[in-house]
């Protein structure tokens, strides 16, 4: 538990009265939210997660817009979810619905990638990259823009209306919403080609699904970043919890050095560091946390490690002139070496990660190879089961199937086919019968076509008799062969 | 929530709550305020069914208001499905035309879209009006023609097929198809043994073995003065009067030695019904491709080397 705030810890200049709020120990399960002001910090984490948050927010805004060149017949789009078209497009991959499973091996790669990431730097997912973050940072930003700092804000909330509370607040509102609106907005040109998007959006002629989750979004975007914020952490989202089992020990996380912090306590100029740890009690590490927790309790599932406690740390301990790193990205099996006056070791392989790392590289190996060999023609066959087969006037026997052929390429084919078995097979292909046996197909679809195999009657040897259907592409000499079987309804 | 609590009510020891007043056998209801988001959603729902009431028609019965309200937008379900229905006949009719223009099966054929509407609608006019007979894959039953093959009583062409299902066979239309077999042994035209020679001698005609040779003989005698006039001396059969052909693998009444005995015995006489007037043009046309697209069809060219091979 955090102790409260003695008068005499206020004396000095870097003492802050935050409270940490959030504590789980603290909280109560019935109250209602309290507001937590996360304070502005300054330093090394909080430049990187500018960086960062200016790169994401780029990708996600700009990534839409970048064009890929596929032919005529095909979007231009360089990242597209086609629904319409059922069509998937990733810059040089164009993945077909049955082809999903590409999908799942991202999903997969994504989330070991995640598990990796975790064994080694603890949560820096949700620190850096996680949107929930990204967003909340940005909303927090433009918070302060108009509300001021944390205390100021605080003092604020707590005054009466006036002009000018009224006035900070309903932009940072308006703004809000025109971010959350913009978050929305960028959402579905992910869904339709982004510049048809953009012009047909605001003249009213965009796809009702495209208003719908542009509304979801901006509303999921106001009320997560601008009013849950910390709440979706620590109660919705299922992450933290698994988190604890990706971690360990030996993972570098955003650590309280007790080792060094203990015992904590008010600090004068001039006074001696003996005897006594560098922690001052200042909580600037409690200020700024836009988790509202005390970084000194240790680990806990409401942290996110976005790092902003070290920045406020370091810079008080310039001031007081101690050492930087009271509180870094640090093991927990470091810190209790330091206690035992041991030196610290850093182990980036170990079984875990090892584990998580060779299993990435084999998911992507195997992606990577679906990939390349990923063919451009696709054929299967399904037999007419009624009737089962047809015994036409001279004895022979005939079977009827159909044919889908996929043409993913972006040519129009017009391809060979044959049948590889019996060579007493005869192939009539109907609505083509005078074009000799051959499929034509469009560029990037999907057609069906009625074939019939009969069989005379001298060569029925069997109930029933095993064939390929191969089909080939003349042009390129690529084929696709399906297996199928010819029913004769002879006895066995 | 415990802001504006009224003094005078009690209040529980234990939760400090204030109680209902109600009270069981000792046990006190506490009045704990509802969950805000509960509540809420109710109010939501509230205002969600005035105006729905406003918009949407709402209550039956009221006096002076017809069977029920209206509302503004005058919703009514059953109109919407009709007009859903007209919308989708009208999207329809453009393809409907186009197959009753294009009058040959090959000018469908040479159409992909055109060809997979009419074996659509084709199919769904089947399963309604001809599975009960022919079965769902049309693959027949013994009496009722399996439209797969190729062998057809009255003709097998795009034309042929629209005309018999315009007539029927054997049924009240003015022009139907219309043969019959006598019954030979039921009538008593011929005898027990006279009926088993000619089916030695129709055995012998797809190249069976018949029971004795001379039986076959005897029945090859009844066979020309019985039997030729409709199944023609070599046994191929005759169109135009759906006179089948005895001498291919196919039988529409059975095959075997008893079957042939049973047909000649009791003579059949299957039927069809006419189809003009119960279906309209188009859905007959579409039916007409589709069966003919079974896989049974004959085309003109067909026709013509098959009469090229007789000659």
């Amino acid at each position: 538990m955090t102790p409260s705030t003695s008068p005499q810890a206020a004396t000095d200049q870097h003492q802050s009265d935050a409270v940490a709020v959030n504590d789980a120990s603290t909280r109560e399960l019935y109250a209602k939210r309290q507001q937590i002001y996360p304070k502005r910090a300054k330093g090394k984490f909080r430049l990187i997660k500018w960086v960062f948050m200016a790169f994401a927010l780029a990708a996600y805004y700009l990534l839409p817009f970048i064009r890929w060149d596929r032919g005529p017949d095909a979007s231009n789009q360089a990242v597209l979810v086609d629904f319409a078209h059922q069509r998937f497009y990733f810059f040089f991959i164009e993945l077909w619905p049955q082809e999903l499973y590409f999908v799942t091996g991202l999903l997969i790669i994504a989330a070991l990638a995640l598990f990796l990431a975790t064994a080694l730097f603890g949560r820096v997912w949700c620190g850096y990259a996680c949107p929930q973050t990204v967003w909340t940072d940005l909303f927090i930003a433009v918070e302060r823009f108009f509300e001021g700092d944390r205390n100021k804000r605080m003092m604020r909330d707590k005054a009466p209306w006036s002009f000018d509370k009224a006035w900070r607040k309903i932009s940072k509102h308006i703004v809000w919403i025109f971010i959350a609106m913009a978050t929305g907005g960028a959402w579905i040109l992910y869904f339709h080609d982004a510049f048809d998007v953009v012009h047909n959006f605001f003249t009213g002629q965009a796809a009702l699904t495209s208003y719908i989750f542009f509304a979801m979004l901006t509303f999921t975007t106001y009320t997560l970043a601008g009013t849950m914020r910390e709440q979706v952490c620590t109660y919705m989202c299922p992450w933290p919890r698994i988190q604890a089992a990706m971690t360990d020990r030996e993972a570098l996380n955003v650590t309280y050095r007790v080792d060094r912090g203990e015992p904590r306590g008010p600090h004068k100029k001039g006074e001696s560091w003996d005897d006594r740890g560098d922690c001052i009690d200042c909580k600037q590490c409690v200020a700024v946390c836009p988790m509202g927790i005390d970084i000194r309790n240790g680990s806990q599932l409401e942290c996110i490690h976005c790092a902003l406690c070290i920045d406020a740390c370091d810079d008080i301990m310039d001031k007081v002139g101690r050492p930087r790193g009271l509180i870094t990205y640090e093991t927990d099996d470091n810190v209790d070496r330091f206690q035992r006056g041991e030196k610290p070791r850093y182990r980036f392989i170990r079984s875990r990660t090892v584990f998580y790392a060779s299993v990435l590289t084999v998911i992507c190996a195997i992606m990577a190879y679906g990939l390349m060999t990923r063919t451009t023609l696709e054929l299967n066959a399904s037999r007419d089961r009624n009737p089962n087969y047809v015994r036409l006037s001279d004895g022979s026997v005939r079977n009827g199937y159909t044919l889908k052929v996929i043409n993913k390429s972006a040519r129009y084919v017009n391809l060979d086919i044959h049948v590889e078995g019996d060579p007493a097979i005869e192939m009539r292909i109907i609505g083509h019968e005078g074009e000799g046996l051959s499929l034509p197909v469009e560029p990037d679809r999907t057609r069906n076509f009625k074939v019939f195999l009969a069989l005379p009657p001298e060569a029925i040897d069997g109930p029933s008799e095993s064939f390929t259907f191969v089909v080939s592409d003349p042009e390129t000499g690529e084929t696709a062969t399906t297996r199928s079987v010819l029913l004769t309804g002879a006895p066995r | 929530m415990a802001d504006n609590h009224d003094e005078s009510r009690e209040r529980d020891d234990h939760s400090g709550v204030e109680t209902t007043g109600h009270e069981w056998d000792g046990i006190k209801e506490l009045d704990n305020p509802l969950p805000r988001w509960w509540l809420w959603i109710l109010y939501a729902s509230v205002v969600w069914a005035v105006v729905y009431m406003v918009f949407m028609p709402a209550i039956p019965g009221l006096p002076g208001l017809g069977d029920h309200t209206r509302g503004i937008t005058d919703n009514s379900e059953r109109r919407n499905v009709a007009e859903a229905v007209a919308e989708l006949e009208a999207s329809r009719a453009g393809y409907f035309e186009q197959l009753q223009q294009a009058g040959s099966i090959d000018a469908i054929e040479s159409d992909p879209d055109l060809l997979g509407f009419a074996m659509a609608a084709g199919r769904s006019a089947f399963g309604d009006n001809c599975a009960t007979c022919h079965g769902a894959g049309a693959q027949g039953f013994v009496g009722y023609p399996n439209l797969n093959d190729d062998v057809w009583l009255w003709g097998g062409t795009f034309e042929d097929i629209q005309h018999t299902l315009r007539v029927g066979i054997r049924s009240e239309h003015r022009d139907t198809r219309y043969s019959q077999m006598p019954a030979f042994g039921r009538d008593e035209l011929l005898s027990r043994e006279e009926i088993n020679q000619v089916t030695d001698y129709v055995l012998t005609l797809s190249g069976r073995e018949p029971e004795t040779l001379a039986s076959a003989e005897a029945g090859a005698e009844i066979f020309v003065n019985q039997c030729s006039a409709c199944h023609m001396e070599d046994g191929t059969g005759d169109r135009f009067q759906g006179a089948p052909n005895l001498t291919d693998a196919d039988w529409l009444y059975g095959g075997e030695r008893a079957q042939i005995i049973n047909t000649i015995w009791r003579g059949p006489y299957g039927v069809m019904p006419s189809w003009e007037g119960r279906l309209d043009d188009q859905t007959i046309t579409a039916l007409a491709a589709y069966v003919y697209f079974l896989g049974g069809g004959e085309s003109d060219a067909f026709i013509e080397a098959a009469q090229l091979n007789q000659d």
